[in-house]
């Protein structure tokens, strides 16, 4: 069996860039045949909202994000994998997240990138602070329950 | 020994802190006896931790459970349910 490839994983206040993020995970090689790319964006919420600030814990945030890739690449059969996350403040239309994975069929890309977005949501440390359009400071987002059960729907393991 | 606390989010702004050095006293064997220790400290302890059972605690960088054992505990961060994504 091939070694597990090593997840990146970059915690970063600037922009990313996807089309880059796809070659640099699939350029020099020619036996990848599937890449799901998951992207995140800041929605203004009907105009609501001018900006999210996003805080995070500097040290766990990679840390988690990293325990959380590397336990996708133990469980599907992946060739490359790349998860960004940004972390200060975010204007509507602007990224958020990405997710790279890269496998040889497309079930494994699927499926990783997929629990990789479910996990990131309940337990990579980042919280999100709303701004107002009108300028004044809104409250924090609300983690949401379904988070929680889209991630647990991962516990128990794949049925053939 | 002591321990430093890491507060995030609105435990953060509650307590008025980012973070401190605390002495914890005997007695004080896991995270959810922290919390009760904590929440007596004063006003602002009392508002962030009002309901404990929504609190997420990490030691050392690494998610834990509030029956968890603090001994030997470098860092502990105290912050609300994650948002990120």
């Amino acid at each position: 069996m091939p070694a597990a490839v090593v997840p990146v994983v970059r915690i970063q206040a600037g922009d990313f860039d996807v089309a880059g993020e796809i070659a640099r995970l699939t350029g020099s090689r020619a036996d990848i045949g599937a890449v799901v790319t998951f992207s995140g964006l800041c929605r203004d919420e009907a105009g609501r909202l001018s900006a999210l600030e996003l805080e995070h814990y500097p040290g766990m945030a990679e840390a988690e994000i990293a325990r959380i890739a590397g336990e996708a690449t133990e469980r599907w059969p992946l060739q490359g994998l790349t998860v960004i996350h940004r972390h200060g403040k975010v204007r509507p239309g602007e990224n958020i997240v990405l997710v790279v994975a890269a496998s040889a069929h497309r079930q494994a890309a699927f499926e990783a990138a997929n629990f990789l977005m479910d996990y990131l949501k309940s337990r990579a440390p980042f919280w999100k602070k709303e701004h107002h359009g009108d300028g004044s400071e809104g409250g924090w987002v609300e983690a949401k329950e379904s988070d929680d059960k889209a991630a647990s729907r991962w516990k128990a393991p794949p049925q053939e | 020994m002591s321990t430093r606390l890491i507060y995030f989010a609105w435990v953060r702004e509650r307590i008025g802190k980012p973070e401190e050095d605390v002495e914890l006293p005997d007695g004080i064997e896991t995270v959810a006896d922290l919390l009760r220790w904590l929440k007596s400290r004063g006003e602002e302890y009392e508002h962030a931790l009002q309901y404990p059972d929504v609190i997420r605690v990490a030691i050392n960088q690494e998610h834990v459970e509030h029956r968890e054992k603090i001994s030997g505990a470098r860092e502990i961060a105290l912050f609300p349910p994650m948002t990120g994504g």
